[in-house]
């Protein structure tokens, strides 16, 4: 919404400078988006008197001028033709920016003659191309002024960024009322009763179909004889300050008063009307309409149009048809001022993608009352600016029911609004507002002005009171605790998640955040089923790219891997936590921490050579992040059955009971191939929702015992074949002596000399805790003989002599 | 027989002790006085052959002697030990500017990080964290938050939209945190105090929008909170995340469905040279910064959240997590957030160690 200063005082007696009420406007909640004052540019040119010129003595086309500024008397070296004594020019002291020639000014000698500033031309004020001579000014004047003043360019333009809910200020009034009851200025009288007597029945009638259309009431007029020639001088310079392009008389009008008064109006040359009925109703599914944009537009049962006959000549609030459209030659002329919808005036310019000023008025909602009075101002503007005669008016339907009232606890300012106002006070900020106050003990009734369709309740009233009065009245109270010290702010499985974070970020991973979306294509690279996915399509995506939601964060990572190796990152570790979805319910979306690597875990290095991540670094950052979840990490099974997206042989899941908490391994290496991410990678999935809740123990640990006895150790090795677990040779182990044995540590698997085909050797140290008593070499001997028992019997392997 | 004269035996052998000029040399030296078939031990085993106070004194006079060559050996077993160590420490050497073995360092995504100083001050407050799902109805995302069917922000062009199921109604993806705010109030009673972070998705793609940001939302609902209340925690949220403890922060009001009275939250900045600073810039500074909206909760959100309007009361905000993290830790592109550079995640990122707590500073 634009205006211009000099436009606001029309509606707003004030004295205030553009920058308080700019000031003004953004405390109340009218947001200043720009103010571009054409004059500020230009604040050092002022009027200034050429007391005399004489021949500069070494240049003969040189004048030495002396010119009073108002403020004192300089010297400027001029080389301006028709810069002589006594006139008045435009003078430019030393350090004005001139923009017309992109310099500035400097004091300066002109061979030989100081020179201090610069008695300027159209050209080098940047007016006009004019450089003949310098701006020569009228007599009378005033001396010193400003020269934008004097041009008339001193009107600053304001846009305000208006809130949906603020229809009042869609006009310039509404704008003026606001500051007024801020305390910037007193509001002008406006007569919204006057009428104009017509002199004839009008020709054209308005019709409402009874279609349930969005056109609730309607007025109209007849003129007869007018001349649209081009609208006055000040209407045509108050349009194009804001923007918009003169173009004749009776369009200016309509124009005019949808920014003044926020009042929308059409008028249709009524010599190109067929029928004398113009009916509101419904248009008819695929109905065609030529917009005086000249573009064609296809219709809907939705929308409503103004049917001529059986043609639709303007879409009901959004824009004028071409065909019926005034142009010089129009003569005669129906005016309408019309109520309309505001949410089907919304959904129809939407979907026809037609932003006109008539649309952003009536889907905010315009005063109804405005209908009658609307006419009025249009018909008075049309008249006078255009001659000729109108009708009496003619009107469809009825003028809706917006009166109401709404009651205001005076104490709920302080008790809502945080900040004290007399109830006085409260009903002076309403009235000035154009509510009518009625107080009786501690409560304000307040009947809401036509022009205010966002009041509802006594919250709106408390908004109002408040913002007018300024919310920087309102005194800052930090909150207080319940409690002296505050509670945890997260829950367990919230902290859980953290410490999962941090540990990932440990093991040397960096935390991305990528897309909750994917494409389709490798979506299916990720699901077991990708049927379930067609209920997380997007059905508006910004691309095909990220067309459904993830059903694994792998994907996106493997990706981002992908592109860091192309930019000539390829050793790098990448994790995310965040969501996958698995349907569209809240229960659907699971929480994973998901991470890769990508290139080599450990790059080259003076102490051993490059190693390349594998299936093992993902199932330790795994381990790593369910120990940090607090998941019993020593007691998972271990299985192999990772999902398709992982490599076949090289990967595995860990389970605790039946739920999966992770999958690691090598990513499939068709999967990389889709991707067109070069590999190897590998991955992992961490599924924190399926991990236990932790079970509110207390914070005190179990007891330590410490043995003192020294704990003993043997190391044993087994030839298995190759198919054999490490697991297994560790879990029988194990199992051999539980109370005495308190380690196995796998310290070899060998497979190479010495070993026949399909055969490896694997080799454990197992660590001996004594409990009561040293152990005999005899109980030494026993014990091992049940490891190797237990071994043996587990793997079909034997020991190694 | 007399007893032998032990001062002679004692020079020699403590001569022949200082003169070992090596670990074995000198054990060979104690072998020769103290070892079974040793100088010393012979006089020992001589003693027998002496009767009463002799033998008593002699033995005393050879076990004297005994303590001083131990002693002596020792000594020099620890000066001998001093300089072989020396001598091999004189060879052992390594090159310092040897870069050595890397170790594991990853870093938390700035996201992450800002969302825990959040909830590092929030928490402070005596607020709790809430969550809910990114894929929400259009109940919790719209109606229930006073957003009409007809509002602007439940188009197409504003708003992701799931394909959803035969019949059923379009799931959204949700386009801000504040449905957190409902199904807060949909389980549990006021008092109230909450802030939910999270995933927002809007269909937008430009040079300052992602189509996937982050919010955090604010509600505090109960009997008293007023306008005043949600100033003065905005105003001390906002000096500690920045930590500028006179950071102007300005209240406008302004529009939303879901809050009345309303208000935009504007804190002071500079933008001298070209260059965004957030901090207070003395009086006259005219230059302002949106960072959240706010208000109070419009009496329809507490009834579509069951809550009593007539008895209780509240203000909530939101406000973009990205938006603060770019801020404070003059990030200067939004959708690089979402780009995973290495280069980028190490050089925004945050040591894992570096937990957010106002206790330690943020």
């Amino acid at each position: 919404m634009k205006f211009t200063l000099s436009w606001l005082k029309d509606h707003l007696e004030t004295d205030a400078s553009v920058n308080t009420i700019v000031e003004t406007l953004i405390r109340i909640g009218l947001e200043v988006d720009t103010v571009d004052d054409p004059g500020a540019k230009l604040a050092a040119f002022r009027v200034a008197h050429v007391i005399a010129a004489e021949r500069h003595p070494d240049a003969d086309r040189l004048q030495v001028c002396t010119v009073d500024t108002g403020e004192e008397q300089v010297q400027v070296v001029c080389g301006a033709p028709n810069a002589r004594a006594g006139m008045k020019g435009v003078f430019a002291p030393a350090g004005t920016y001139v923009p017309g020639i992109d310099v500035e000014l400097k004091k300066t000698k002109i061979r030989g003659v100081e020179s201090n500033g610069m008695l300027v031309s159209e050209r080098e004020m940047g007016l006009s191309d004019e450089h003949d001579g310098i701006i020569e000014l009228p007599d009378d004047a005033p001396l010193g002024a400003p020269f934008a003043t004097v041009l008339g360019l001193d009107d600053p333009v304001i846009d305000i960024e208006l809130t949906p809910n603020r229809p009042d200020c869609t006009g310039v009034r509404g704008i003026a009322r606001d500051l007024a009851a801020a305390g910037l200025g007193t509001l002008k009288p406006f007569d919204s009763a006057a009428t104009v007597e017509g002199s004839y029945d009008s020709p054209v009638a308005w019709a409402i179909a009874d279609d349930d259309n969005a056109c609730g009431y309607v007025v109209g007029r007849h003129f007869r004889g007018v001349t649209n020639r081009p609208s006055p001088q000040w209407v045509q310079d108050r349009l194009r300050a804001i923007g918009l392009r003169p173009i004749s008389a009776l369009v200016d009008v309509t124009n005019y008063v949808s920014i003044d008064l926020g009042r929308p109006l059409h008028v249709f040359d009524a010599g190109k009307l067929k029928s004398d009925t113009l009916t509101m109703r419904r248009a008819r599914d695929g109905e065609d309409f030529m917009a005086l944009v000249e573009r064609e537009y296809t219709l809907d049962g939705e929308m409503t149009v103004i049917g001529d006959g059986d043609k639709a000549e303007a879409v009901a609030g959004v824009m004028g048809g071409l065909d019926t459209s005034c142009t010089e030659e129009t003569t005669d002329v129906f005016l309408e001022v019309a109520l309309f919808d505001p949410v089907s005036v919304a959904t129809t310019g939407r979907k026809l993608a037609i932003d006109s000023d008539a649309r952003y008025r009536f889907e905010r909602g315009v005063d109804p009352e405005s209908a009658n009075w609307g006419a009025e101002v249009a018909t008075r503007m049309i008249l006078e600016f255009c001659g000729g005669e109108t009708s009496g008016h003619v009107t469809a339907g009825a003028m809706p029911d917006w009166q109401h009232n709404i009651e205001l606890r005076t104490n709920r300012v302080a008790t809502l609004g945080g900040v004290d106002i007399p109830a006085a006070r409260q009903a002076e900020i309403l009235d000035g507002l154009g509510f009518e106050t009625e107080t009786n003990a501690d409560v304000i009734t307040a009947a809401v002005p036509p022009w205010r369709p966002d009041v509802h309740g006594e919250p709106d009233l408390v908004e109002e009171i408040t913002r007018i009065h300024g919310f920087d009245e309102i005194a800052p109270v930090s909150l207080d605790r319940d409690t002296a010290l505050p509670p945890a702010a997260i829950t367990p499985a919230q902290l859980r998640t953290s410490r999962v974070r941090r540990s990932l970020a440990a093991q040397g991973l960096d935390e991305a955040v990528t897309w909750s979306f994917m494409g389709r294509a490798h979506v299916e690279l990720f699901t077991d089923d990708p049927d379930t996915m067609d209920g997380l399509m997007l059905a508006n995506p910004i691309s095909s790219e990220l067309d459904a939601m993830r059903p694994s964060i792998l994907g996106n990572l493997l990706l981002a891997a992908g592109r860091n190796a192309d930019r000539g990152f390829a050793d790098l570790g990448l994790f995310e936590l965040g969501p996958a979805y698995r349907d569209a319910s809240p229960d659907g979306q699971l929480l994973v921490a998901a991470g890769v690597r990508h290139g080599n875990a450990h790059p080259a290095h003076w102490s051993g050579a490059a190693r390349a991540a594998d299936a093992l670094d993902a199932k330790a950052d795994a381990l790593a992040a369910l120990d940090a979840a607090g998941a019993p990490t020593t007691n998972l099974q271990v299985g192999r059955d990772a999902p398709a997206w992982y490599h076949p042989g090289r990967s595995g899941g860990l389970r605790l009971g039946k739920n999966v908490l992770a999958w690691f391994g090598e990513i499939h290496p068709g999967v990389l191939r889709k991707l067109d991410v070069r590999g190897p990678a590998i991955g992992f999935e961490v599924f924190l929702d399926a991990l236990p809740d932790r079970k509110e123990k207390g914070a005190a640990r179990p007891p330590l015992h410490l043995s003192a006895l020294q704990p003993v150790r043997r190391d044993f090795a087994f030839m298995v074949d190759a198919g054999v677990e490490a697991g297994s040779v560790i879990r029988a182990a194990r199992g051999a002596e539980r109370d005495l044995i308190s380690g196995v540590e796998l310290f070899d698997v060998y497979d190479g000399k010495n070993i026949e085909d399909g055969k490896k050797s694997l080799a454990i140290q197992v660590t001996l805790q004594p409990v009561d008593a040293t152990l005999t070499d005899e109980d030494i001997d026993k014990i091992a003989a049940k490891i190797v028992a237990a071994v043996e019997k587990a793997t079909a392997g034997s020991l190694r002599g | 027989m007399t007893a032998p004269d032990v001062t002679e035996l004692q020079a020699a052998l403590l001569a022949e002790v200082s003169a070992a000029d090596s670990l074995d040399a000198l054990e060979a030296v104690r072998v020769s006085a103290l070892g079974k078939k040793g100088r010393i031990t012979d006089q020992m085993k001589g003693l027998g052959q002496l009767d009463g106070d002799a033998r008593k004194e002699a033995g005393q006079a050879l076990n004297r002697v005994k303590d001083a060559v131990q002693e002596a050996i020792t000594s020099r077993q620890a000066d001998l030990d001093a300089v072989a160590l020396e001598a091999r420490l004189a060879h052992e050497t390594i090159d310092v500017t040897l870069p050595p073995r890397p170790r594991p360092g990853g870093h938390l995504h700035p996201v992450s990080q800002v969302t825990e100083e959040c909830i590092a001050i929030f928490g402070e407050m005596g607020f709790t964290v809430a969550e809910g799902p990114d894929i929400e109805d259009d109940f919790h995302n719209f109606t229930a938050l006073n957003i009409p069917p007809e509002h602007p922000a439940r188009q197409m062009h504003d708003t992701f939209y799931l394909e959803g199921k035969d019949g059923a109604a379009q799931p959204v993806l949700r386009t801000h945190t504040s449905p957190v705010q409902i199904r807060t109030m949909e389980t549990s009673k006021p008092p109230i105090r909450v802030i939910a972070p999270g995933r927002t998705y809007r269909s937008d793609s430009d040079a300052t929008h992602t189509p996937m940001f982050h919010q955090i939302e604010a509600l505090v609902i109960d009997e008293t909170t007023h306008l005043g209340h949600l100033k003065g925690c905005i105003i001390d949220f906002c000096r500690a995340f920045f930590d500028i403890p006179d950071l102007p922060v300005r209240f406008r009001p302004s529009h939303f469905p879901f809050t009345e009275p309303s208000m935009e939250v504007d804190i002071g900045c500079s933008r001298e040279g070209g260059e965004l600073r957030i901090g207070n810039f003395g009086e006259g500074a005219d230059n302002w910064l949106e960072i959240m909206g706010s208000g109070m909760v419009h009496p329809k959100v507490l009834e579509y959240g069951g809550i009593d309007s007539t008895k209780y009361q509240g203000f909530a905000f939101g406000m973009g997590i990205d938006r603060i993290a770019m801020l404070k830790y003059g990030i200067p592109d939004l959708r690089t957030f979402f780009d995973a550079d290495i280069r980028w995640l190490k050089h925004y990122g945050f040591v894992p160690l570096a937990v957010p707590s106002m206790v330690r500073g943020l």
